[in-house]
């Protein structure tokens, strides 16, 4: 029984059944649009605080104490500004991409597990929902490459698809790595059945999904979407004002999603010995976005016919062999010998990314013309 | 130290191989007529020799009477160096060989004598404004534009 | 069956986060393969050839600042040895060396630049620009000391240098020169082994040795791709004779070794300074030029090794005040040559990489 069950419950007491469901449907739709936009403002002025002092400077520091008010006048500069259309751009797809690319972000969040019971809906296909409702962002972004009449959108858009599409495939062979040791779909359960955390058990496929990931997301080293040295702005050239606004709140929200995922899947979600539940969660969200920060900070981007051979030719045979192996071992070890697993598994994961690393070499790319 | 060879012992060189080539061989470099100025440049490119592997540099100037396009050489197998000048008198329409299959450092070079002094190069493949925009008239580097 | 597919022009245009200023290049793509580039410049052009014309052979010298804006020290310095070839003046010994320690530390700022806004056309997003203008701003710091500006210096003159160095400079500099091969050894172990790095730049956009001589490419592009030509060792002027220093040459002229020589070309920098810093005599820094100053008739041609190439000044003088002819050889518009031919087949990714690795400075190209 989650929280919310337990609150509807004791409001259909008081009240018609129907009125119940929906006011405890608002109930938790509001905390949890609360807290996931507070986190995507305090993430927006730590990335920058952070990225700051990678690059030996300090950060905005001039808005309020050590900068905290920053992302808030950010956030009101974006919304005073003009909203500007052109001319020729398909005004309704045009219109329709920031929602299309802001809306599955949140959407995510519904079944992420937030403390023992937390949980707005406790689907027992939580995931597969979440990897069916983010890939609706890709659409999204190829209707704002589309929808802008212009040529650098255009490559963007483009690029966008290939790489979603590509990464797609190892991230939901290391998700189904997690779910065959745990057992079930559904999130909560995931983490219940996390008594190890499985980024000790299955380590390949933690770096498998944080790497797919990070593609997915379109964060540095795989975000020539929005490539600023080549294609100008990539998909969201064109948008300005709140539809800006949008694509940038749906970018960080992008990442906070899939660092509660991993959290989720990799890191066993709220547990943890002595603190409470819902801190251990946010620390652990904040980790996994320190380590996002800090891949930004320090790496060149690849080019996209490289971005694409590592996906199908590095990373998605790996998660093939990941998924081969895991499934063995749930067979035959993982109630007997949990320790034998872990060891068995990282050896393996040394195995093959030093055997890869020697082999697949990211190519030269150069085509007669 | 780059040797500036002697452009009385070249101009000698240069008028026994392609008699009648050389105009005068003063201070400052060799004149030589520009209708022989292409079957001189292969012969300094292509000659041991000589070797001028390199166009350091292609500029033209504006003395009133004519004009004048001058091209330093400079070989980097021999480390010697020499300067060439051609002399175009017609102050309408000028026209000098192009040395582009020569050297191709003279690509851009030719392009911008055309654009600011308004020589042409006849067998450049690609003759057009460098510097100043497409409906530009008049070619400002000559001595009568302002 | 074979797709219908139809190539369509990109305009990398004259205002694009990384086109190193006002260029700007047509690009025709066939997808995301580029198959034909035209250079299209011209944006900066302000006339300083013709501006040249009426102004005396001294005030010439802040419209040489205003070429390559990034290395102003190296263009002052390239047009005064000129003038001073054409009329056989001998500078002071303590000019030499001082400005022997200008030029050396304005190469090492402008390849600290070119190599950290290289690595920003890759991706890597500032952090190499920031951790390099580190060291850039102490190099600022030590010209601010010594002439006042922080970009065009204006500082050489007809005979030597305009100001005479404060006290506080040589052990300002003695610090840097102490500090910086750490933090050029800091840079090589953050990047020359980076992955990514590798797999975007060895390899892409090779300049041929030979088509890099018969382009007259100058500098570390020429370097690059395997010729041993540096003007301070093959032609040496000033002082260079007296300094021992080696040339880094590459061995394939791809991006990588471009970089790569930028990098070694830093340390070599590092070592002329401070031999120059130990033998820096006393002395007067300028010689009294007769006012008005004329240049006998006749021309010259001088040329040094900037931080982008060859620099050359071609001086026409019919003894009056003025130049009767001023022309610059840019070496980055003739580096700029073969651009076409480094680019097609390759990537708008790699077109962008391998435009940085050359290291343009559009105030020289467009003058």
């Amino acid at each position: 029984m989650t929280l919310l069950e337990q609150f509807q419950d004791w409001l259909g007491g008081i009240s018609p059944d129907w009125a119940a469901y929906v006011i405890a449907g608002v109930v938790g739709i509001v905390v949890i649009l609360g807290f996931v936009l507070t986190l995507v403002i305090v993430f927006i002025w730590y990335e920058r605080r952070l990225l700051g002092r990678f690059q030996i400077r300090l950060g905005p520091n001039r808005l309020g104490p050590e900068g905290i008010f920053q992302p808030i006048a950010t956030a009101v500069k974006i919304l005073l500004k003009e909203d500007i259309i052109p001319e020729r751009a398909d005004k309704f797809v045009h219109w329709l991409a920031p929602i299309v690319v802001f809306t599955p972000v949140l959407m995510v969040f519904a079944v992420v597990p937030l403390d023992k019971g937390a949980v707005l809906a406790d689907l027992n296909v939580g995931v597969l929902y979440i990897v069916a409702i983010s890939s609706v962002s890709a659409v999204g972004i190829y209707m704002a490459g589309w929808g802008s009449n212009n040529k650098y959108a255009l490559i963007a858009a483009m690029r966008t698809v290939a790489q979603i599409v590509s990464y797609e495939l190892p991230v939901v062979l290391s998700i189904l790595g997690v779910v065959l040791m745990a057992g079930s779909l559904s999130l909560t359960k995931i983490v219940d059945a996390q008594n190890l955390p499985f980024i000790v058990m299955q380590p390949l496929g933690f770096l498998i999904f944080f790497l797919g990931a990070l593609a997915e997301m379109n964060r540095c080293p795989f975000d020539l979407l929005e490539a600023d040295s080549e294609i100008v702005a990539g998909y969201h050239t064109e948008y300005s004002g709140m539809k800006f606004a949008m694509f940038y709140l749906g970018e960080y929200g992008h990442a906070l999603a899939y660092a509660c995922i991993v959290t989720v899947l990799f890191l066993g979600g709220w547990r943890g010995p002595v603190l409470p539940p819902f801190l251990w969660f946010v620390v652990k969200i904040v980790a996994i976005f320190s380590l996002i920060v800090w891949l930004r900070a320090t790496l060149p981007r690849l080019r996209v016919d490289q971005l694409m051979a590592f996906a199908w030719k590095g990373l998605f045979p790996m998660a093939m062999v990941n998924l081969l192996v895991v499934a063995i071992e749930v067979l035959w070890l993982v109630e007997l010998l949990p320790w034998v697993v872990v060891v068995v598994n990282i050896t393996l994961a040394g195995i093959l990314i030093l055997a890869w690393s020697r082999l697949f070499v990211l190519g030269k790319g150069r085509v007669e013309v | 130290m780059t040797v500036v060879l002697d452009y009385e012992a070249v101009a000698r060189r240069l008028s026994e191989k392609f008699p009648g080539s050389v105009v005068e061989s003063g201070k400052s470099g060799i004149v030589v007529k520009s209708d022989r100025l292409r079957e001189l440049a292969w012969f300094l490119r292509d000659s041991s020799e000589f070797g001028f592997d390199y166009l350091a540099n292609l500029t033209a100037v504006d003395y009133l009477d004519y004009f004048e396009v001058v091209y330093h050489l400079v070989s980097l197998t021999n480390n010697h160096s020499l300067v060439l000048k051609v002399r175009c008198t017609d102050r309408d329409k000028p026209v000098v060989p192009s040395v582009v299959d020569v050297w191709r450092a003279a690509d851009f070079q030719e392009r911008e004598v055309y654009d600011l002094m308004g020589i042409v190069f006849e067998g450049h493949p690609n003759l057009k404004r460098l510097l100043l925009w497409e409906g530009f008239v008049g070619h400002p580097l000559r001595k009568d534009y302002l | 069956m074979a797709l219908k597919t139809e190539p369509f022009i990109l305009n990398v245009g004259p205002q694009h986060p990384s086109t190193h200023g006002v260029f700007r290049m047509r690009v025709t793509l066939d997808g995301e393969v580029v198959v034909d580039v035209e250079p299209v410049i011209g944006y900066l052009h302000r006339g300083i050839e013709k501006l040249a014309e009426s102004r005396t052979y001294t005030q010439v010298i802040p419209l040489t600042d205003r070429l390559d804006y990034l290395a102003s020290m190296t263009n002052n310095f390239g047009y005064v040895l000129a003038v001073e070839k054409l009329a056989g003046i001998k500078v002071p010994e303590r000019a030499e060396h001082l400005r022997v320690i200008m030029a050396e530390l304005m190469r090492i700022s402008s390849h600290l630049m070119a190599v950290g806004f290289f690595l920003n056309d890759l991706g890597a997003m500032m952090t190499p620009v920031l951790y390099m203008w580190r060291e850039r701003e102490k190099i600022m710091d030590l010209f601010e000391m010594v002439c006042g500006q922080r970009l065009t210096y204006n500082y050489m003159r007809v005979g030597g240098v305009s100001h005479d160095i404060p006290e506080e400079f040589l052990p300002a500099l003695e610090r840097f020169v102490g500090e910086m091969p750490r933090f050029i050894d800091e840079y090589e172990q953050l990047l020359s082994q980076n992955e990514i790095l590798l797999a975007r730049t060895k390899g892409v956009g090779v300049l041929p040795r030979a088509m890099a001589i018969n382009i007259a490419a100058s500098g570390p592009v020429l370097r690059a791709s395997g010729v041993k030509w540096d003007i301070r060792k093959a032609d040496p002027y000033s002082i260079y004779e007296r300094f021992d220093f080696e040339v880094p040459v590459g061995m394939v002229g791809d991006c990588y070794d471009r970089y790569w020589v930028r990098i070694q070309e830093m340390r070599q920098s590092v070592r002329i300074i401070e031999q120059a810093m130990k033998r820096l005599p006393r002395g007067e820094i300028c010689i009294k030029l007769p006012k008005p100053f004329r240049l006998p008739n006749g021309e010259v041609y001088g040329h040094i090794e900037a931080p982008k190439g060859e620099l050359g000044f071609y001086l026409v003088s019919d003894n009056s005040i003025a130049p009767y002819r001023f022309h610059v050889r840019p070496p980055t518009l003739i580096n700029l040559t073969a651009l076409r031919d480094m680019v097609v087949g390759w990537k708008i990714a790699d077109l962008i990489v391998i435009f940085g690795s050359i290291d343009v400075c559009l105030g020289e190209i467009d003058r």
